[in-house]
């Protein structure tokens, strides 16, 4: 049934796929991000509450899914990697690791930003902020053994066997979070009290998080190459593709 | 064609690379009993990398490890109980003393401790039962790991320069317990710098070349 | 010629732990410098926030926790390192022992020589920081169910960074984040019962976590110790 990824196991092969598959992802990133930013930002109609302000949440939403979804992708790579032995899934949770601490970080600012028109204050202990801020001292973890290691290989183990453990973790210390806040705050208004999104903010809206993750398997697929390249420094084809590269 | 029933360790397309390194490529072998098998080398040639790839420590970075036409991954207590590893390190604890390490070591492999003190007297620590580890010297730390030989019962043994801060009769006692081992139908995969010596036809020899890129 | 060795679970378990705590026995600082460490961080913060006793009573099961969370921390270090460094840890991979048993004796041996004193202090802290009466025994049972968690989650980051040189920074970053639901579990439960509330449901929780990890956790453990010998 999964014959057909066989040949992917392989570094060269993969590389070429991906070399090939970069522009494709960047060029349709290229047209949706422009496209869903200014409809967000110029066409769709202000929220009657928060004015203008509710329009960071074209940015701050995608990017706090992607932060939470790029984590699971790396665990779900480490995952193959262990059981199946997969060393490219190993370069691509390296490849992930640090475009999904820089979303963390762009949730957590936009989520500050946003939160100073509406609490008058830039950081406050909410359940979702606070979870996103532990899931960047996770990010971080996984980057800071990833480069604790001189061998590449094991780094990737090393950092799949935490990014594993993080994963199984990250809803106990969501959960967790969210009864802490909700006993200590009692009825502090939730900014994302599920708001019932009418279509005209919808389409937009999924028009960025489109963009957004296309941008970010564009930045992987840059980021696996030159992984797979690092890996496979020693191999007769790398070698030959540096050579080619002189000579140009 | 090797004899394939006699065969206790085959090693198939073992790659090792260090770093950007090959360290060996596409390494092929069989060792079988009776066999004691030298894989010599200059410093940085992978010896060490071998040895502690055939018994698990480290994983290739392509091909295989059998013991007894098994994938070692596959079976692993039953590997590890057919099987001694020394290593560089001597494993002993200077918080205890020699006889409590020793005793450690054996009944974690599943033998005897009993033994213990009896075997301390093979390898010339007699005496020294009681004393600390801590406070007896480098060359008596490696007795102290080497005499589990002296008790061992896996056919197996992987020894990583097991010579190193040993003296002239130990050295010769312990050759004369390998080529014991050997005829007792075991195996001994060893790297030192030394010559054996042993008769040559008894030994076999892995060569693993310095290789640049 | 071939050679099966039978050793019971139980009897890998004893043997395990006795030789860890017959080192740790001779070498008592294991055992005195967490539980110093943990007293001295507990006293600065009266002298940090001033020593109203309202404010102390308010925020001394946090002081307490995160105390503890940082001696275990500290204590953690210890656990493979000396073992990885001499050799015994890959003998013990290499016997024919199954990884789980050994590994969770080395956590149980590691738990009572630093997880238990804890406990055994931490009253006493709490009356310096004017901790309220009825949050004794939450205090205890919360840190007698919640220490060996620290100490099996712990086991994951040392087991990941005992082959780096300079781990013991790296491990906090690692463990402390892991370490979050207890705190707030054990805290609240703590809290709940200076009110004169049950506080089993919060018990409850973090006895979960202990089997959790209890399950999980060694294998995590394991397979880390098998990169960090590579």
């Amino acid at each position: 049934m999964w014959k057909w990824l066989h040949p992917y196991a392989n570094p060269e092969v993969s590389y070429h796929f991906s070399v090939k598959l970069t522009p494709w992802l960047t060029a349709i990133a290229a047209i949706l991000i422009p496209v869903g930013i200014v409809w967000a930002l110029a066409f769709v109609p202000a929220d009657y509450q928060q004015g203008d302000s509710f329009r960071i949440f074209y940015l701050h939403v995608p990017a706090a899914m992607l932060s939470m979804g790029i984590y699971v992708g790396i665990a779900i790579a480490a995952f193959s990697s262990l059981v199946w032995q997969l060393k490219l899934a190993d370069a691509s949770a390296a490849a992930l690791a640090p475009i999904g601490a820089i979303f963390t970080v762009i949730a957590l600012f936009t989520g500050a930003a946003w939160g100073k028109p509406m609490w008058g204050t830039w950081w406050i202990w909410d359940a979702r902020l606070t979870s996103e801020l532990i899931l960047l001292f996770l990010y971080l973890g996984v980057i800071a053994l990833h480069n604790a290691f001189d061998d590449k290989n094991l780094a990737g183990k090393a950092a799949g066997i935490l990014s594993i453990v993080g994963v199984i973790n990250i809803p106990i210390i969501h959960y967790s979070v969210e009864w802490w806040n909700t006993l200590h705050q009692g009825a502090t208004v939730s900014k994302l009290d599920k708001p019932s999104m009418s279509v005209e903010m919808l389409w937009p809206f999924l028009i960025c998080f489109l963009g957004f993750s296309f941008f970010v398997a564009a930045l992987g697929c840059k980021r696996f190459c030159t992984e797979v390249l690092a890996r496979n420094s020693m191999r007769p084809w790398v070698r030959a593709l540096a050579t080619a590269q002189e000579k140009k | 064609m090797p004899n394939q029933t006699t065969a206790l360790i085959t090693g198939s397309n073992l790659t090792c690379i260090r770093g950007d390194r090959i360290l060996f490529e596409q390494l092929n072998f069989q060792i079988n009993a009776g066999d004691i098998v030298q894989v010599e080398g200059p410093n940085g040639s992978g010896k060490t990398s071998l040895l502690r790839i055939l018994c698990g420590l480290t994983a290739p970075f392509e091909g295989e490890v059998l013991f007894k036409q098994n994938l070692i991954g596959d079976n692993r207590e039953l590997f590890h109980q057919n099987l001694l590893y020394i290593g560089h390190l001597p494993g002993v604890k200077g918080e205890m003393a020699a006889q409590e390490n020793l005793e450690f070591n054996l009944s974690l492999h599943g033998l005897d401790a009993a033994q213990a003190e009896q075997t301390l007297s093979e390898v010339n620590l007699f005496g020294f039962e009681d004393s600390l580890a801590s406070h007896l010297s480098a060359g008596q730390h490696r007795r102290i790991s080497l005499a589990r030989l002296f008790s061992s019962k896996s056919p197996v043994w992987i020894l990583d320069e097991p010579f190193t801060a040993i003296d002239k009769n130990g050295v010769k006692r312990l050759e004369k317990l390998f080529s014991e081992h050997a005829q007792r139908g075991g195996c001994v995969i060893l790297t030192t710098h030394q010559d054996l010596a042993l008769p040559s036809d008894l030994v076999k020899k892995i060569s693993l070349d310095y290789c640049i890129f | 010629m071939m050679f099966e060795a039978n050793l019971s679970y139980r009897a890998v378990f004893v043997l395990v732990v006795k030789r860890d705590l017959t080192i740790a026995l001779r070498h008592r600082d294991d055992i005195f410098n967490p539980l110093l460490f943990f007293i001295i961080v507990v006293t600065l913060f009266p002298l940090g926030v001033g020593p109203e006793s309202t404010t102390l009573t308010r925020i001394a099961p946090g002081i307490i926790w995160v105390a503890a969370l940082l001696s275990t921390l500290l204590s953690l270090d210890r656990l493979f390192k000396s073992d990885h460094m001499d050799g015994s840890l890959e003998q013990m991979l290499l016997s024919p022992q199954p990884v789980f048993i050994l590994v969770l004796a080395k956590v149980f041996a590691h738990w009572l020589i630093t997880g238990l004193p804890l406990i055994l202090v931490a009253p006493l802290l709490a009356v310096l920081l004017h901790m309220n009466e009825l949050s004794y025994g939450a205090l205890i049972l919360t840190l007698l169910i919640g220490t060996p968690v620290l100490s099996l989650l712990g086991a994951v980051g040392v087991a990941l960074t005992v082959g780096i040189k300079k781990g013991g920074v790296l491990l906090s970053l690692l463990v402390l984040p892991l370490f979050i639901p207890v705190l707030i579990f054990a805290t609240s439960a703590i809290d709940t019962a200076a009110m004169n509330l049950p506080y089993s449901g919060q018990l409850a929780i973090i006895a979960s976590l202990l089997f959790g990890s209890l399950t999980l956790a060694p294998f995590a453990i394991g397979a880390a110790l098998k990169v960090s010998t590579n």
